[in-house]
């Protein structure tokens, strides 16, 4: 497995008002290609601002950040629109759908700003829909399709372009229990059957359950990075913490 | 990128209405505005413009042709006289008064000219022929002004200044600058009318021989004749032109007319596009977040005004053309041809791409990390 994402030593701060907020003290993480890693901790913990960091759509105050082996902390404004383009897909809380454009529009547009144009984006958008079981939803409006479908849409635009890292904020907020399970399978599959870095931020303790390490934080600091066990797994049981009941977990 | 453009616009269909009003009332005001003010101010030097002359002789300070002071018609053979000079006629152009049948009266200018070169007289007639200013009373007018002088028909007889006039044909499209009519009649008529002595003209008009440089010309006029200028027929009809235009302020005031047309379509398009921007603005930090770069999302809102602007475009062209056409019988002079109608579609667009701006610059300054925030 190659190293998708690294973080070293990433501090960040918000200026509010006059004060200064520090929202990531000194962070340190490492992404790998196949594996689906959970950012969790209550709401301030920074595990946003760190998905945001990682997804070069804010800068680091210091440290470093590498991206696919390319280093993007110090990259120009105008560099980074690039690296999302060619290395990250983004899949949001809600959905953030185009509402005036079909589902298979919504893949094409993504495909339009990374160059891919006329039948071959739609060829391609009609495959990714294929993918994430939507065959039959290509001319349909997100108006009309469920919670669900509508997150499926958004996991074919993210792998727009083949990107080897996927960044996904909450993706199961606005979705049934039953719902969230299978977009979160959907997602580790794509860790582990095509090789994607998946980094999701939840609150969702079922979650856990899918995740090959979970990444607790708290006022700005990582405070546990475990590796998550099946549950079948011998030595298993079930351990409290601040997000709720999960499956036992062992030290990165 | 265009689908969203255009979804975008036609998602909220009232909203495009409001747009396509403000684009169209900008097209409109422009057109007719634009199309008067050309109107205007060829129909200020139409008289020279159709002159088929040369040269223009006048008194020295004549600021425009409405306002010639007399000249003695010896400065007519001294002209002649002049080397380069082919043939020179004598032309009135004077302001004096039409009696009605009714009794009532109105300001005419009578332009005397010399029937057999028809240098300076009507173009365009559709009844009679200039031949028929030779009789000793003959008149020619417009048809567009046969009601305001009391005509309706050949041969009626009226009086200028105390003096018969007969209507012996009409014109068509010849109309005046100011409120008062074009008469048209031979020099010799125009003598009484004005009234003139019959020693004096108010301009000379030359032809200069075939191979001759008029600019010479010019200068030899100025050497031999006194007390005159001589300006080309161009510069006569500019000068003429600039001082309707400028001197007066009439021309300023139609186009300001056209400008206010731009500036209140800017106002509304600028308006309508941004309320746009900022209901679709998750979308463009969406984009954004997804590696758009800023002249992508910049573009999607260019395409847009882009759009509003052809639509308006063309129904406001289409308004356009039904006014000048119903405008004409009522003697509006406004002109459209096809580069009023390319240089309107150029300030359509660039007015519409001005409007986007405000709404460009919010979605570039734009943080994709907005996204984010639910």
């Amino acid at each position: 497995m190659n190293t998708a994402i690294i973080v070293r030593q990433v501090r960040k701060t918000y200026l509010e008002g006059e004060s200064v907020v520090p929202a990531l003290h000194g962070v340190d993480l490492e992404v790998r290609s196949g594996e689906v890693v959970v950012l969790m901790g209550p709401s301030g913990s920074g595990k946003t601002t760190l998905l945001s960091i990682m997804g070069c759509i804010l800068r680091t105050c210091a440290g470093s950040v590498e991206i696919e082996g390319q280093e993007v902390a110090h990259l120009g404004e105008n560099d980074l629109p690039r690296v999302r383009r060619e290395h990250i897909g983004f899949i949001f809380q809600s959905f953030n759908l185009f509402p005036t454009l079909t589902a298979a529009e919504n893949v094409e547009l993504v495909l339009d700003v990374k160059g891919i144009r006329g039948a071959q984006a739609r060829k391609q958008a009609r495959e990714l829909l294929d993918s994430v079981g939507l065959a039959e939803k290509y001319d349909t409006v997100p108006a009309n399709l469920s919670g669900g479908q509508k997150q499926r849409v958004a996991i074919a635009r993210a792998l727009a372009g083949d990107p080897g890292i996927i960044l996904a904020d909450e993706p199961t907020a606005a979705l049934d229990s039953h719902t969230g399970r299978a977009i979160i399978q959907m997602l580790r599959d794509l860790a582990h059957q095509r090789n994607r870095a998946v980094v999701i931020v939840t609150h969702d303790p079922r979650v856990l359950e899918f995740a090959d390490r979970t990444i607790y934080m708290e006022d700005g600091r990582i405070v546990n990075d475990a590796v998550e066990m099946p549950a079948s797994a011998p030595g298993a049981r079930n351990v409290s913490s601040s997000c709720g009941s999960v499956p036992a977990r062992v030290p990165a | 990128m265009f689908t969203l453009a255009k979804r975008n616009l036609l998602q909220d269909k009232l909203r495009l209405a409001v747009t396509l009003t403000g684009v169209i009332f900008a097209v409109v005001l422009i057109i007719i505005e634009l199309g008067l003010f050309v109107g205007f101010v060829r129909t200020t030097s139409a008289l020279i413009d159709h002159s088929q002359v040369d040269l223009w002789v006048t008194s020295n300070h004549v600021p425009y042709l409405d306002l010639g002071v007399p000249l003695n018609e010896r400065k007519l053979y001294q002209v002649e006289a002049v080397p380069g000079v082919a043939r020179a006629d004598k032309y009135i152009v004077r302001y004096t008064r039409w009696n009605r049948l009714d009794g009532g009266q109105n300001q005419i200018e009578v332009v005397g000219f010399n029937p057999d070169s028809t240098w300076g007289g009507p173009w365009n007639v559709v009844q009679g022929s200039i031949h028929d200013l030779k009789t000793p009373d003959g008149v020619m007018i417009d048809d567009v002004y046969k009601k305001k002088l009391g005509v309706t028909q050949i041969g009626q007889v009226f009086e200028i200044n105390g003096h018969r006039a007969r209507v012996v044909g009409f014109t068509h499209g010849i109309r005046s600058f100011t409120t008062s009519p074009w008469v048209f009649t031979s020099f010799r008529n125009a003598l009484d009318y004005a009234p003139l002595n019959d020693n004096q003209t108010t301009y000379i008009l030359v032809r200069v021989e075939s191979g001759a440089h008029i600019e010479q010309v010019r200068q030899n006029i100025l050497q031999r004749v006194d007390g005159v200028e001589v300006l080309t027929t161009r510069e006569f009809s500019r000068m003429t032109q600039n001082y309707w235009t400028f001197t007066t302020g009439a021309g300023i005031a139609i186009l300001l007319a056209a400008v206010l047309g731009v500036i209140v379509g800017f106002v509304v398009v600028a308006q309508t596009i941004y309320a746009t921007t900022m209901d679709h603005i998750k979308e463009f930090g969406t984009l954004k977040a997804m590696g758009a770069p800023n002249w992508y999302v910049q573009k999607v809102i260019l395409i847009q005004a882009g759009i509003s602007a052809a639509m308006g475009y063309v129904v406001g062209m289409m308004l356009s053309g039904l006014i000048v056409r119903f405008g004409q019988p009522a003697g509006a002079p406004i002109l459209l041809n096809w580069w009023m109608a390319l240089a309107t579609l150029a300030l359509t667009l660039f007015m519409c791409a001005g409007a986007a701006l405000i709404s460009i610059n919010k979605v570039t300054r734009l943080d994709p990390a907005t996204v984010f925030k639910g």
